[in-house]
Formats: structure tokens, C-alpha cells, sequence
């Protein structure tokens, strides 16, 4: 129908305006601290293809960040903002660097020990997202409340434990523990930090996900349930506390092998920042899409881009690589605002359609 | 004595900004709205604040602008949600990152500056009450006026017909508006009002408790989250909700305190207890309300039941009916 077409095409305009008024946005915060806003966004572009390894790194932020989102649109379909998923990550890293650590001295094959360790760490995101499921449903607390205190508390657990029991032979440091041995890396491609293994987990989280949400029975109910849990109870015999609990333990799953891919293939060892706010940037990718899983592939790989392109904005213009998350968070504002403006201006129209 | 004294008493001043923040906070959600953006609010006001105060040299102008951000950032809330029907929960969050972000990209020239503070000004003659003269009179303008809000806003609301209007806003829109009332615009105006009052919260720390801007290591960070909190604990009261600001910084200088004293407890544990504590405070207050527990209490023998009830009604709160809901005027 031209009519649907039509309104397909003032959705893309209005997302492309979104964009446009967003980067407009932060050339003017760009402005204010005088820095030139053209050669910013351009030494971004530079700082994630400049090189194929630069390249490749985008798909190092990429990978988290995509089983991140992954796990976060389940929790968004079942209505849920999973704000704890900072800490889910952070546990994930925890056990797996715990399993890691109690076999490296110990016989077992390397292979056998990563593929527990991979275990424990999506066991570990699974209990801290359980926590704040079972807070919610028998405790009446707002998942936002528990996920955010669960936050702190698996942060400073890791301190606890770079700066305790797990610190480094002499003194403890920001640096984090001990590096484990070259076999318990996980196998990365020659001379960079991109592993097949993981990009894999990755995509087969993302796939599943698609699948999940847009195929299943699961993905029906689970929506039910997000949209109106009492109705969904009431009309369709839904369990909105199984479903809330079974949405939370897959994203915590999710998200502690995130950990544990951080721990393994990226930094080898446990350090303070092991979450790189990924579960933040994962909820804002996740606003994004608007509940479309295909789109968090592409805009959580844009996010990445934006990440690794700003790291070298310190060096070079001595501004703070914060400006990637000050044009996320743009970005999705301007994307809400749009949505809301399109939404009044249709709706205006199908007001004035029905008068004639 | 002396000593308990003068650590209670910054107390009182270390919990101002939480109170003016969680007090905002009440007012807005009273009204029906939920502002989220609180934390990444304060973050931002503390930055915007201080940089004013030290630019101009005035301290009156960087309270102003503190507020005057968070009163920004409360009107985009509210319009995006208000006006153009987008969920309330994601603007709020967007923001609070957004804001956050911006405070450390935008506050980076100003780290570690030196900058004016807020001037210690004990009031003449309430100063010298026993035991209150040392504890409350002895403080800056920001803890004076964080009192005036408190009492102010718990008479408001419940002695005067605006506050039951406001009142009305948050539980009864349609009522509110049948009688009268111009919902939309009276929400917009207590959410500015409310986002006013959580922006003098940063300039309250950064040009008083906390003077400075130190980026990510403020620690300042949580503040906001911690009063929103507070303000379900509190159950929307004024006074409840600034009992438990002050508790929260009780909370936290105790941790201080007794952290020579607990030598077995790493000092890490004692900085995180506030969050747990949050957790557990806001458990006790809803779980009443859960429909698990009315069956668990529906099957207790009726002596047993009555007193646990009983308990739980003391803690038990429930937010404003319509809070976050968009009231269509039709």
C-alpha cells in the first residue's frame, strides 16, 4: 500500500533527522570546550580504521557488547530494565578468573579449563541477575534499585579481591591480578586481541535471540507479559514470575560470558574497570533498536566503532575520550525526541485525514 | 561528647545535598512524574556549579546555575514524556547518562581547580541551644535552607489547598482535573520546581561539603540512585524521606568511624554497605506488597498474623497511583 510505504518513509527521515540533530548536538558540546567538532569527528573515524588491526578491535568491543544487548532485549521485551547488568559482567569475570586461577596449577587441559571457566562465568551472571529477579518478583523491588546497589557491590567485590586475596605477588594494584599463563588465553587471530571463539559465542547469542523473540512461542509470551503482566496472567495464563525470572537468568548468562570473554581474550587477568561499561552501553542500544533484535547487530557494532575511535582524542586534542558516550547518549535522546515528534505530527494528520 | 557532637553535626551537613535532592525528587514524583535523571542531574549541576562560581567568582550565580540545570534537564524529562509520549523510565536513563558523560567531558579543564566555598555562618543565638546549638545552627546557608525546604514542603503538602491539589495530581489526575486543576501545566511547573531543588544538590556538594570538581573520582557518583531510593522509602513524605537522608549519612560516617575499630572487614566492604542497606530498606517497605506475602500471611494462625501486619504496616509504602502515567486531557 502506498500509504504504509509513505509512513516507512517519514519513519527513516525522521531516524535520519535524529542522527543529523545528534551529531549537530555534539558539535556544539564540542564548541564549548573549543575543540574543532570536524577534525573530532574525524580523528574518531581515523582512530577505528586507521589500521586493519583498529579494525579488528571494533569487533573486540563489538563481541561484549553484542551479548550484552542480546540479553538486555529479552529483559526489554519482558519489561524489565535490567540496570544490574553492569554486575552480571563483572561476576561473570570473577568466576571465571576464580576457576581459572584454581586450575592453572593444576593438570588439566587448557582447553577443559577454559570451557569451565566459560561455565562458571555464565553461572555467576546468571545468580547476580536472579538476585535482583527474586527481589523483584518476592521482594517488590524495582529491578532498577537492586540491579544498581548489585552494581556497586560486584565492583567493589573486585577490589576487594585485585587488592585481597587474588593480589599480585608483593603488593596489590589498579592494574588488577596476576596474569594467567599464555595457554589459558583464549586463542586469539595472530597479534591481535580478536578471538574466533568468541565472536562465534557472539553471533550465536545474537541469532538466538532473533530467533527467540521472533519466532517462538517464548518470545509471544514473554512480550505478553512485558506489555501487561496482569492481563497477561489473567487472560492468558502466563506466569509473569517465571517469565521475568527466565528473562533475567538468560541475560545474566549472557552477560557473564561477556565477563568471561573480557577476562580470557582481552585483558588475561581481572582488573577493576573488567565491565568497560558495556551492560550501560548495551541499555542504550538496546533503547535504540526499538525492540528490533536484527538492529542491535548494526548499532552495537556503531557503538564500538564510536568507543575505539575516541580513545586517542585525549592524546590528540586534549579532550576526554567521554565525548563517544556523550554522542551515544545524544544520539538516543535525539532518537526518542524524534520518535515522539513523528509520532504527534502522524497522528495530527490522521486527525486532520478523518475531519475532511 | 564533644567529639560525637561535632561528627554528628557533619553528618547533617554531609546529608543536605541528599536531602535537597531526594526532597526534589518527592516533589516531582507527588506530581506524577518520575525524573531518573537524577544522578547523572547532580553529576552535572556539581560541574556546571562549581565552573560558574570559579568563572565569576560568585557563589550565588553557580547555586543558580546548578539548579538551573537541573531544572533543564527535569523539563526535558517531562516534555519528551509529557508531550510527546515517550516512556518516562527511558528518557529519565538516557539523560542520567547523557548528563554524566557530559559533566566529566565538559568539567575536564576544571579538574582539581581551586574554587570559592560556601562560607561557615552559625547563627546568632539558636547557636548556643545546648546540645542543637552545636549539631544544627552551626553549618553553611545550603544546611539553613535544606531545613526551610523540608518544613516548608511537609506544610505545603498537607496544610495548604495547592499541596492537596499537587497531591491530587500525582494520585487522581482525572479528579484533579474535573475540579479544576490544569494538570499538564501544573506538572510541568513542580517538576521544574523539584528539578530546581535536586540541582542545588551539586553545587552543594562542589561549592560546600565536597568543594571541587575531581571527574569520575568526585564520588558522587550513586548519590543520585541513593535518593532515589529514598524517596520510595521515604513513601513520598517530606519529612520521612529527609529521615532518611540523614540516616544515609549516618550510614556513611559510621563506616568511616568504625573502619580502625573493624580491622577484619576490609575498608572496601564498609564503602559498598550503603547500597546493600538500600536494597534491604526498600525490601522491607514493599514487601507487604507483594502477593506472595498475602498468601503467606493468609495462612498464618490469626494472633501471628495481626502482629506481622501489623509490623509490616508501620514500613510499608505505595507510591502515588499514577505516578509516571500520561494524563490525557480530554
Amino acid at each position: 500500500m502506498p500509504g504504509e510505504r509513505r509512513e516507512a518513509m517519514v519513519t527513516l527521515l525522521f531516524r535520519l533527522a535524529s542522527v543529523v540533530f545528534a551529531l549537530l548536538l555534539t558539535a556544539l558540546v564540542l564548541v564549548l570546550v573549543q575543540a574543532p567538532p570536524l577534525e573530532a569527528f574525524r580523528l574518531i573515524l581515523k582512530g577505528a580504521f586507521g589500521s586493519p588491526k583498529k579494525v579488528a578491535d571494533i569487533f573486540v568491543i563489538w563481541i561484549p557488547l553484542l551479548l550484552t544487548s542480546a540479553g538486555l532485549l529479552l529483559t526489554f521485551h519482558a519489561g524489565l530494565w535490567n540496570i544490574g547488568i553492569e554486575g552480571q559482567i563483572v561476576l561473570g569475570a570473577v568466576f571465571a578468573t576464580g576457576v581459572l586461577r584454581y586450575l592453572q596449577d593444576t593438570t588439566i587441559a587448557p582447553t577443559l579449563a577454559l570451557i569451565l571457566a566459560f561455565v562458571a562465568a555464565a553461572l555467576g551472571g546468571m545468580i547476580w541477575a536472579l538476585l535482583s529477579g527474586v527481589l523483584k518478583v518476592y521482594g517488590g523491588v524495582n529491578e532498577i534499585f537492586s540491579g544498581l546497589g548489585l552494581d556497586f557491590v560486584a565492583v567493589t567485590l573486585v577490589l576487594y579481591l585485585i587488592f585481597g586475596p587474588w593480589k599480585r605477588p608483593g603488593v596489590g594494584s589498579m592494574s588488577g591480578t596476576e596474569p594467567f599463563p599464555r595457554e589459558l588465553w583464549l586463542p586469539t587471530l595472530e597479534k591481535m586481541r580478536l578471538s574466533p571463539w568468541a565472536l562465534a559465542l557472539a553471533l550465536v547469542a545474537w541469532i538466538m535471540v532473533i530467533v527467540l523473540l521472533q519466532r517462538s512461542y517464548f518470545g509471544l509470551r514473554l512480550r505478553a507479559v512485558g506489555r501487561n503482566p496482569r492481563a497477561a496472567y489473567l487472560m492468558m495464563g502466563l506466569s509473569p514470575a517465571r517469565l521475568t525470572l527466565l528473562a533475567f537468568a538468560i541475560c545474566g548468562v549472557f552477560a557473564g560470558l561477556a565477563g568471561a570473554i573480557q577476562v580470557t581474550a582481552v585483558y588475561h587477568r581481572l582488573i577493576p574497570a573488567i565491565s568497560s561499561g558495556y551492560g550501560w552501553l548495551g541499555l542504550l542500544v538496546g533503547m535504540l533498536v526499538n525492540y528490533s533484535p536484527i538492529w542491535i547487530g548494526p548499532v552495537a557494532w556503531f557503538f564500538a566503532m564510536l568507543n575505539l575511535g575516541s580513545i586517542q582524542l585525549p592524546i590528540v586534542l586534549k579532550v576526554d575520550s567521554t565525548l563517544a558516550g556523550v554522542l551515544q547518549g545524544t544520539l538516543v535522546y535525539s532518537f526518542l525526541l524524534g520518535e515522539g515528534i513523528r509520532m504527534k505530527w502522524q497522528q495530527r494528520r490522521r486527525e486532520i485525514g478523518e475531519s475532511e | 561528647m564533644d567529639t560525637l557532637l561535632v561528627g554528628l553535626a557533619g553528618v547533617v551537613a554531609l546529608s543536605t545535598p541528599v536531602v535537597l535532592a531526594t526532597l526534589g525528587e518527592i516533589l516531582t514524583e507527588r506530581a506524577g512524574v518520575i525524573n531518573l535523571a537524577l544522578n547523572g542531574t547532580i553529576l552535572l549541576s556539581a560541574m556546571t556549579g562549581f565552573a560558574v562560581a570559579v568563572n565569576s567568582g560568585s557563589l550565588l550565580w553557580g547555586f543558580l546555575a546548578g539548579g538551573t540545570v537541573g531544572m533543564t534537564v527535569a523539563l526535558l524529562v517531562t516534555f519528551t514524556s509529557l508531550t510527546l509520549g515517550q516512556s518516562q523510565v527511558a528518557v529519565g536513563f538516557v539523560l542520567t547518562l547523557l548528563t554524566r558523560d557530559l559533566s566529566y567531558f565538559l568539567g575536564n579543564p576544571y579538574m582539581g581547580k581551586q574554587g570559592p566555598r560556601l562560607p561557615h555562618w552559625p547563627l546568632p543565638v539558636l547557636q548556643d541551644i545546648p546540645i542543637l546549638g552545636p549539631l544544627l545552627f552551626r553549618h553553611d546557608l545550603m544546611v539553613y535552607l535544606s531545613y526551610v525546604v523540608i518544613l516548608g514542603m511537609w506544610f505545603w503538602f498537607f496544610y495548604t489547598r495547592p499541596g492537596l491539589i499537587l497531591r491530587g495530581l500525582g494520585e487522581r489526575p482525572a479528579a484533579a482535573y474535573v475540579r479544576g486543576a490544569r494538570v499538564r501545566e501544573l506538572r510541568y511547573l513542580y517538576a521544574a520546581l523539584g528539578g530546581f531543588l535536586a540541582g542545588l544538590a551539586g553545587p552543594a556538594y562542589s561549592l560546600s561539603v565536597k568543594a571541587g570538581w575531581k571527574g569520575t573520582i568526585s564520588g558522587l557518583d550513586g548519590i543520585g540512585w541513593i535518593a532515589l531510593a529514598l524517596t520510595i522509602f521515604g513513601g513520598w513524605h517530606p519529612l520521612r524521606g529527609a529521615l532518611g537522608a540523614y540516616l544515609f549519612g549516618l550510614l556513611q560516617w559510621l563506616s568511616l568511624v568504625l573502619q580502625p575499630q573493624l580491622k577484619d572487614i576490609p575498608s572496601q566492604v564498609l564503602q559498598v554497605a550503603p547500597f546493600p542497606t538500600m536494597i534491604l530498606l526498600l525490601l522491607f517497605v514493599n514487601i507487604g506488597n507483594t502477593e506472595w506475602m498475602q498468601r503467606t500471611l493468609a495462612g498464618l494462625p490469626p494472633e501471628v498474623r495481626r502482629l506481622v501486619e501489623r509490623a509490616l504496616r508501620a514500613l510499608q509504602v505505595s507510591p502515588p497511583a499514577a505516578l509516571g502515567k500520561v494524563f490525557r486531557e480530554e
